[in-house]
């Protein structure tokens, strides 16, 4: 047999259908539903009197929209039009038979949360979403990946996808990270190297001692912005780490079938002399610190740098660049740790887990957040909450000054009233710095767990390598 | 779904590089449960300010392109999010087809499923078609999908490269659903197969 990208050993193992063309019906095992992109999608089935599938294998959760502050059982929290897409959820969940995990249930939270949480990500499945960040998903070794409306559809009638192979690109991280470096690091500087488009047409695998070590909700932030980098997917080949946060889920299997499972996973990795269209490495001790500057994910650069000059640049960017530093409010050859920042986000599906928390707290312990600062950590789900607050976590974050929030997506999209006012400047452990993408003319600068926190402390874009703690 | 097969449009030029879907349709409009009635908020942020006036100097805003049936547009464009509010928008407004050196990669699949075009070319012949474009309504494209061909206004014939299931389902407005549905044996026998050799999905 010809050797066989983790990649290639997903795909075949998924193809229901080839056409001579090689357009593939690939049968998908898990899809995960949310409120904003899933309405059209029912009315669509029921115009048609199409029926789901397979409702075993789909999943619903609300998390784009919903209130995030302790009185949202309160309705009045939530914007007329909010109330009715999270609405026509729980009718739709009700009226095909899905998983379903409503607002009031401990397990609701931001679906890319709960899927691994549940068990209902495990490794060599296919899993879409009508989300971009289901590339979180690849960090079991699952292909997962973002779909539109239409093929939420399709996806709900017919459990596969219309789909053509992506090609194989290796990112490697070699050694080890140094200390204050983190996963979200390592995702941002590869979009660093490759540009926001630099991963179209790819399914990347991550690989390497750096990846190899960490945790898997660390791998899960990796693999979550892959979509920034313009891939379909990314990837990691499952191991032990895996294994071990598989086992005994609610829906992870048990028993003899727990075995069989095991078997194929540990065959689910990349052959050495596999193809590869494209490599790209970076050493681990190489990657610092980093935040983006500008509008772009691909605006990334160590926190010790300054802000770049628009002749820095070449082509379409010179003009992106100068329109991002003018959006931003920045002047160019500043030093990025002397801007300073009104607001500071820890959660979304990049960096929402029980790890980023921990991460924030060891920071934030006996520190007070700067005055004037807006501060607020929502956990990425409602068992996230409870473990923080089980482990001591939450009183940190309340003591430090920090509103502690319920689970959801909150102000990684601003769709519900968490928003940044015009000119309001954050720094934020979300995925995406693009123009009004946390309120109206905000400015988002990202970063890891760890850096938003000593910026809360700070007040200013700050080097966590400098910070005394 | 609307078939594609031929276009002769004012092109708006929007020479800017990865153009978002939160530029292309800020989530405030996506609350929706509706696909139709987005294009009065296709690039809101840009188009119109805090108080909803229109700014004049944004390309569609401006009298010449009112009209624009066709986009041209930088690099990476539909970068972002997977929300397929993005192409509604832009079908709603009445562009059917964008051209641009690249386009993200759930974007460009979207676009297809709604009737709308979209073509990658290289950055020269986009330079060449954005000029065209920087024309105004003098300056109509052609677009002949059946021959893969663009006419720039000028005479000058530029061939395009389109999928040939996608080009198919295009020209003849078919439903991906319908057509998958057709397979249902297939799809059936996978199914039973996969449900032996891995039971535990
Ligand atoms: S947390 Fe942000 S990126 Fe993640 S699913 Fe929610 S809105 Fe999307």
């Amino acid at each position: 047999m010809s050797p066989k990208t983790l990649y290639d050993k997903i795909w075949d193992a998924h193809v229901a259908h080839e056409a001579d063309d090689g357009t593939c019906l690939l049968y998908i095992d898990r899809h995960l539903v949310h409120e904003v992109t899933s309405p059209q999608a029912f009315e669509g089935l029921r115009m048609t009197g199409r029926k789901v599938r397979a409702p075993e294998k789909t999943i619903a959760v609300p998390d784009h929209n919903v209130p995030t502050t302790l009185d949202r059982a309160n309705a009045k929290t939530m914007t007329e039009d909010s109330r009715i897409q999270v609405e026509a959820l729980d009718t739709n969940a009700k009226e095909f038979g899905l998983h379903y995990y409503p607002v009031s249930d401990v397990r609701q939270g931001i679906v890319h949360i709960v899927g691994p949480e549940q068990g209902w990500t495990l490794p060599g499945m296919t899993v879409v979403c009508g989300d971009s960040h289901t590339a979180t998903h690849g960090a079991f070794g699952a292909l997962a990946h973002g779909i539109g409306t239409s093929e939420v559809e399709h996806v709900l009638a017919t459990q596969t996808l219309i789909q053509k192979k992506s090609k194989n690109m290796k990112v490697e991280i070699t050694g080890k990270l140094s200390p204050g470096v983190t996963a979200k690091d390592i995702t941002m500087s590869v979009i660093g190297v490759t540009g926001t488009a630099g991963g179209t047409g790819y399914v990347i695998e991550y690989c390497g001692e750096a990846i190899r070590d960490l945790s898997m909700e660390g791998r899960m932030t990796v693999c979550n912005m892959a979509i920034e980098g313009g891939a379909r997917a990314g990837l990691i080949a499952p191991d032990e780490k895996t294994f071990e946060y598989c086992m005994g889920r609610p829906h992870a299997p048990k028993g003899a079938q727990w075995e069989a499972a095991l078997e194929w996973w540990k065959t689910l990795y990349s052959d050495d002399d596999a193809h590869w269209d494209q490599v790209i490495t970076l050493k681990g001790e190489d990657i610092a610190p980093v935040v983006t500057w500008g509008t772009s994910p691909e605006d990334v650069l160590p926190i010790d740098a300054k802000v770049p000059a628009a002749s820095d640049y070449k082509g379409g960017k010179v003009d992106a660049v100068s329109r991002s530093i003018e959006y931003m409010g920045l002047t160019e050859g500043m030093a990025l740790t002397d801007i300073e920042i009104d607001t500071v986000f820890i959660g979304s599906c990049t960096n929402g887990r029980i790890e980023d928390l921990r991460a924030a707290a060891a920071i934030l312990k006996g520190k007070k957040v700067k005055d004037g600062l807006r501060a607020m950590i929502v956990p990425g789900s409602g068992l996230v909450r409870a473990q923080a607050e089980e482990e001591g976590l939450a009183d940190i974050f309340k003591e430090a000054g920090f509103e502690w929030r319920l689970a959801g997506c909150s102000m990684c999209l601003a769709m519900n009233p968490d928003q940044l006012a015009p000119g309001e400047r954050c720094a934020s452990t979300s995925n995406r710095n693009f123009e009004g993408r946390q309120g109206f003319k905000g400015r988002t600068h990202l970063m890891s767990p760890a850096m938003a926190a000593a910026a809360a402390i700070t007040g200013r874009l700050t080097d966590i390598r400098q910070l005394d703690i | 779904m609307d078939k594609f097969d031929k276009l002769s449009g004012i092109a708006a030029p929007m020479p800017m590089v990865n153009i978002d879907t939160d530029m292309i349709i800020p989530k405030q409009f996506l609350k929706t449960i509706k696909r139709s009635g987005l294009g009065v908020n296709l690039f809101d942020e840009m188009r119109f300010d805090r108080d909803g006036n229109e700014v004049p100097d944004f390309v569609l805003n401006k009298p010449q392109y009112r009209e624009a049936e066709i986009l041209v547009a930088g690099e990476n464009f539909g970068c972002g999010s997977s929300r397929e509010h993005a192409p509604w928008a832009i079908k709603d407004f009445g562009i059917r087809c964008v051209i641009a050196p690249s386009f993200a990669d759930i974007f460009y699949n979207n676009c297809f499923k709604n009737g709308i075009l979209p073509i990658a070319l290289p950055q020269e012949q986009v330079d060449v078609l954005m000029k065209d474009a920087e024309k105004g309504s003098n300056a109509r494209i052609e677009i002949d999908l059946e021959a893969q061909t663009i006419t720039s206004s000028d005479g000058e014939v530029i061939r395009f490269d389109v999928d040939s299931f996608k080009k198919h389902c295009l020209m003849n407005g078919l439903d991906d659903i319908g057509l998958t549905m057709e397979k249902a044996a297939s799809i059936d026998s996978f199914e039973a197969t996969a449900s032996q050799s891995r039971p535990w999905v």
